[in-house]
């Protein structure tokens, strides 16, 4: 499995090589589908002339990356783009072994119900067999690598954090340093734990002590990681400029340039004094349906972390296709749910064409001026849309398969008809 | 969301159109095409308005007195001209001097990739020469362009004449709150690309120009003026600008109110406004404005000097003087006062034109059709596609043990026991290799050209068109060396997943370019039903223009036009950046090509 994994680093590490030597690199770091406020690299750059200069790189409205970002920057700024192929390939090789260790355990589980007779007989075509699961985690790989908004993104040389689950106290570290850099990770915190209760064999049972001591545990550990980090940053910036500057400017979006997401064009719009409550209510968006998804999805973490990151990436403050590309990823593993997807082929067809529309009516505003805001935020809306109904048709394929394995695939009605599943 | 989530619904309407799938198709296709004839029809239409309050409710009242002086002056610089040889720069710095204005020049230089032959012209160099009437009623932020060509020949020495005229009686006036630039460019667009480039500091097309020594403010409208005789019959009003793009409707409303209020014959395509609307001639004369309009339209390049102005937001329009042998004529001084009246109500805007349309069609210059109208059109020709798209969707999800293949394509033989499954790859290879030879087609021809003359006895235009023409033809050929390779060819599922992924990116395409320029995807769809060659559509194109302008022509000249049409669609992408090239060689092209190859995949 080594071989295939490095032959497609080796591609992708030439495709984004190549890109870089072409003119099509400005191109795409213009680009407002791909590069946000918050991650620019024009901006970046800027940061880094400040802090050449002994000013305070947040001192201006310009650079909102956080504080340990620009110290790595400062040293690597020669070799930005070999640091950026290189996060790059070691997320796609962190997900290649994540989703390698959750394979294991999802047959392994599936080992036990099998033996201990928990499954109809009807449902073994929904049973996982170990060839169709081989090329999985190779698969995901190559998603994300081969991705061609993954590939503009770095292209473009975003700083989109990335995220992996290792052991206990290495999950959490990394959750802080995501959580660090854009606040919604978060989120993420429920599933991660979850999953490592999970791994510990730990029921979720509010009554058990060893659950809530774990779950203490963990916290303690997130947030001592998150307080470090910011410690750290204060000390090297010596001031708590940073704060306001990047997780006020993701919360209060004072920025509305457009962007993919669904927040620019509606508080362009918005009356000053209805600002703070809309503001409040998009965010807790992002926040709220942690709760009942980690409640239904106790048992599927992994399922609950795709969730979770395709909501963040839906409505965070500045979406990017960077984060569109990650959750995209995630979607060879739940390959078996194919069957039980119903508007894939609507989904698909409006992705592919909100892709294709977003440069055009870009042009078609800015450059032509002809059109207005209203086409190019009609896109976003669409697209946005387009991308709730793909996770929730996963997710509704998901719990149908759960359905399906513990009642059996053919269901009867009460007087022996077929009977269909209607979700109302 | 009833719909989406009842699986009996859905079951019966997806039902319901695969079934009635070709009768439907059928039915929007002729819907599609009659509604889109039915746009000339003048009940349908809407009749023009001004939208603009600032031009519309404030009268103004034309004194421009010396159009014969005006003639004086043309011909004056039609002698000079004649004893330079070319632009008299030196008398029109002068004149244009004693006139009152601030005068600058602007030197320019450009190689062409290959030799013109229509314009005769290879290494183009030139000089534009331009005087700015300063505003003495406001800071100077804002401007107005008036422009006139220096062409060879006889050509334009009128129109030259009248704007040094307007100059100089614009100059004893003192309402003008927005600096009026007179500018006299040389070789027609290529100067005009120059000074534009030059006045926004932008280089888009690798030109060599001197910098501008002095700007007005940022340009609100400009109008050109072509004009070569010394009274005319008519005026005729040219929209159509580089890429489709056209000006505010604002502007053509204003044209036409000037030359009601002052009576002057006013025309666009050529073609008169009639008001036999319910006769068969008068509704045939409306659908071949409209056409002529959609012609110009699709073929991407700018049909006057203004046509380069839109590019930078600025809201463009030529006028050309016709005169022919119609008893009435009008005289220099009217054609003056015309100009007078709409620079005084262009003066007085107080933001950009935008309250207008962008998006028009004119089947007369009184009448209009905007986007809200012709897109149903084109909406009900896509729908044809995406039914077609689902038809085939649902044929390959139909049984059901094949479907959960065909979405995990298999990447490695292990994986892969039933070897008539069609995996991405099977499909990426058609992909990819049409996609080459689109830039074969793009870069190629341009490289090539040298070589092409040292082993032909061709010049270098006709090197260039032939090897396009040579690439695109082998393009054809290639399906026949291809598909032997391939695994999914010859399967029924293979060609039907070519299939669907043709006829999604077809309507994409289709759907994007609809929305830059609609005149480009609508013949070609409308008309040519089931053959969407692009080459052969544009040479339906040049024969159905022609006739449409009245000047049939033989086969021999067709093939000629056809020849020429195609260097200068070359030329306009390489001179001003037009796209029509590019989109037809790196995505209609290939995007063809793909259909082509599911005649050999069947």
């Amino acid at each position: 499995m080594a071989a295939p994994l490095a032959l497609l680093l080796i591609v992708a590490v030439t495709i984004r090589a190549a890109l870089f030597r072409t003119s099509l690199a400005n191109l795409i770091s213009e680009r407002v589908e791909v590069v946000s406020p918050l991650n620019a690299w024009k901006r970046v750059v800027e940061g880094l002339a400040l802090l050449d200069l002994d000013i305070s790189p947040y001192s201006g409205d310009v650079f909102h990356e956080t504080p340990m970002v620009i110290y790595l920057f400062h040293f690597l700024m020669d070799y930005a783009e070999i640091t950026f192929m290189l996060a790059d390939c070691l997320t796609a090789v962190a997900l290649y072994l994540a989703v390698k260790d959750y394979n294991k355990q999802v047959f392994r589980k599936q080992k036990f119900a099998l033996e201990a007779d928990r499954i109809p007989m009807d449902c073994l075509e929904l049973i996982r067999s170990p060839t169709e699961m081989y090329y999985i985690p190779l698969k995901v790989a190559m998603f994300y690598l081969l991705n061609p908004f993954t590939i503009v993104s770095c292209v473009a040389k975003c700083t989109c954090g990335c995220l992996i689950y290792g052991s206990a106290l290495l999950s959490a570290i990394f959750l802080a340093l995501a959580t660090y850099q854009s606040i919604y990770p978060l989120t993420l915190c429920v599933p991660a734990l979850l999953y490592l209760l999970q791994r510990l064999y730990i029921p979720v049972n509010v009554r058990r002590s060893s659950f809530w001591f774990y779950t203490l545990q963990y916290l303690f550990m997130f947030l001592g990681s998150l307080l470090v980090l910011i410690c750290l940053s204060f000390f090297l910036l010596g001031s708590w400029d940073f704060l306001p500057a990047v997780y006020g400017f993701i919360l209060s979006v004072p920025d509305l340039t457009p962007n993919i997401g669904l927040f620019w064009y509606f508080f362009a719009e918005m009356f000053d004094h209805f600002r703070l409550f809309f503001l409040c209510v998009f965010q807790i968006n992002v926040f709220f349906y942690t709760l009942p998804l980690s409640i239904k999805l106790k048992e599927h973490p992994v399922f609950l972390i795709f969730m979770q990151i395709a909501l963040i990436a839906i409505f965070k403050s500045y979406p990017t296709v960077g984060d569109l590309s990650l959750y995209m990823a995630f979607l060879p593993v739940w390959n078996h749910l194919y069957r039980f997807l119903r508007n894939i082929f609507l989904v698909s067809c409006v992705l592919l064409a909100c892709s294709a529309l977003f440069p055009v009516l870009w042009h078609l505003w800015i450059y032509a001026g002809s059109a207005n805001s209203n086409f190019y935020y009609a896109i976003t809306l669409l697209f946005s849309v387009a991308q709730i109904l793909l996770v929730s048709d996963y997710f509704y394929a998901f719990l149908r398969r759960e359905h399906h394995l513990t009642n059996g695939l053919y269901l009867k009605k009460k007087d022996g008809s077929e009977a269909t599943l209607v979700l109302k | 969301m009833g719909l989406l989530s009842d699986p009996n619904r859905r079951r019966a309407l997806i039902g319901m159109l695969t079934r009635l799938n070709a009768p439907i198709c059928m039915i929007c296709y002729m819907a599609g095409v009659a509604w889109f004839m039915g746009l000339a029809f003048e009940p349908f239409t809407l009749r023009t308005y001004m939208s603009e309050n600032a031009m519309g409710s404030t009268m103004v009242e034309e004194r421009f007195p010396a159009g014969e002086r005006a003639l004086a002056t043309g011909r004056e610089f039609a002698a000079h001209k004649k004893k330079t040889g070319g632009m008299p720069v030196d008398w029109l710095v002068r004149t244009m001097q004693a006139r009152g204005l601030e005068v600058y020049t602007q030197r320019f230089s450009r190689k062409l990739p290959f030799p013109d032959e229509d314009k005769e012209r290879y290494m183009v160099k030139g000089t534009n020469v331009y005087g700015i009437l300063r505003a003495p009623r406001a800071p100077r932020t804002e401007a107005l362009v008036l422009s006139a060509p220096c062409s060879p020949g006889n050509e334009n020495n009128q129109a030259v004449g009248i704007l040094l005229g307007l100059a100089q009686y614009f100059r004893s006036q003192i309402y003008w709150a927005k600096d009026i630039i007179f500018l006299v460019n040389e070789h027609d667009l290529i100067g005009m690309q120059a000074w534009l480039e030059g006045y926004h500091h932008t280089n888009t097309t690798g030109m060599d120009w001197s910098p501008l020594q002095g700007r007005g403010g940022s340009i609100q409208a400009a109008l050109s003026l072509e004009l070569s005789s010394d009274v005319v019959t008519s005026l005729d009003l040219v929209l159509e600008g580089l890429n489709g793009q056209l000006p505010n409707l604002d502007l053509a409303n204003l044209f036409y109110a000037f030359c009601q209020k002052i009576g002057v014959l006013c025309t666009t395509q050529g073609k008169l406004p009639r008001n036999d609307w319910d006769t068969t001639s008068g509704y045939s004369h409306a659908v071949q404005t409209m056409m002529l309009m959609v012609l110009k339209q699709a073929s991407s390049r700018p049909w006057g000097d203004h046509g380069l102005f839109l590019r930078y937001h600025i809201e463009a329009a030529s006028i050309k003087g016709v005169n022919s042998f119609r008893p009435y004529k009008t005289d220099a001084t009217t054609v003056g006062r015309l100009l007078e009246g709409m620079y005084r109500k262009l003066n007085n805007l107080l933001e950009r034109l935008h309250q207008s349309y962008f998006f028009y069609l004119m089947p007369s210059l009184t009448r209009f059709v905007s986007i809200g109208y012709y897109m149903p059109a084109f909406g009900l020709l896509a729908l044809i596609l995406l039914l077609r798209a689902l038809d085939l969707w649902v044929q390959l999800s139909s049984p059901p043990t094949r479907t959960t293949e065909d979405a995990c394509p298999p990447l490695c033989p292990l994986s892969a026991p039933q070897p008539a499954s069609p995996g991405v790859l099977s499909i990426l290879t058609p992909l990819v290799i049409s996609h080459l030879t689109g830039v074969a087609l793009y870069t190629l021809p341009v490289l090539s050209q040298e070589l092409a003359v040292e082993h032909f006895p061709v010049s270098e235009t006709e090197a260039v068109v032939l090897t396009a023409i040579a690439i695109y033809t082998a393009g054809l050929a290639l399906p026949h060396n291809t598909h032997r390779l391939l695994a999914g060819e010859g399967t029924e599922q293979g060609w039907k997943v070519l299939k669907l992924v043709a006829v999604l990116y077809l309507a994409v395409l289709l759907g994007c370019t609809a929305l830059i320029n609609f005149s480009l995807v609508f013949p070609e769809r409308g008309l040519l039903v089931g053959v969407n060659d692009p080459g052969l559509t544009l040479l339906f194109a040049v024969f159905f223009f022609q006739e449409l302008q009245e000047t049939p022509v033989t086969l021999q000249e067709g093939w000629m036009l056809y020849l020429s049409v195609i260097s200068q669609g070359i030329l306009d992408h390489a001179l001003y950046g037009s796209l029509l090239y590019p989109l037809a060689a790196l995505l209609v092209y290939p995007c063809w090509l793909l259909f082509w190859n599911i005649l050999f995949w069947k």
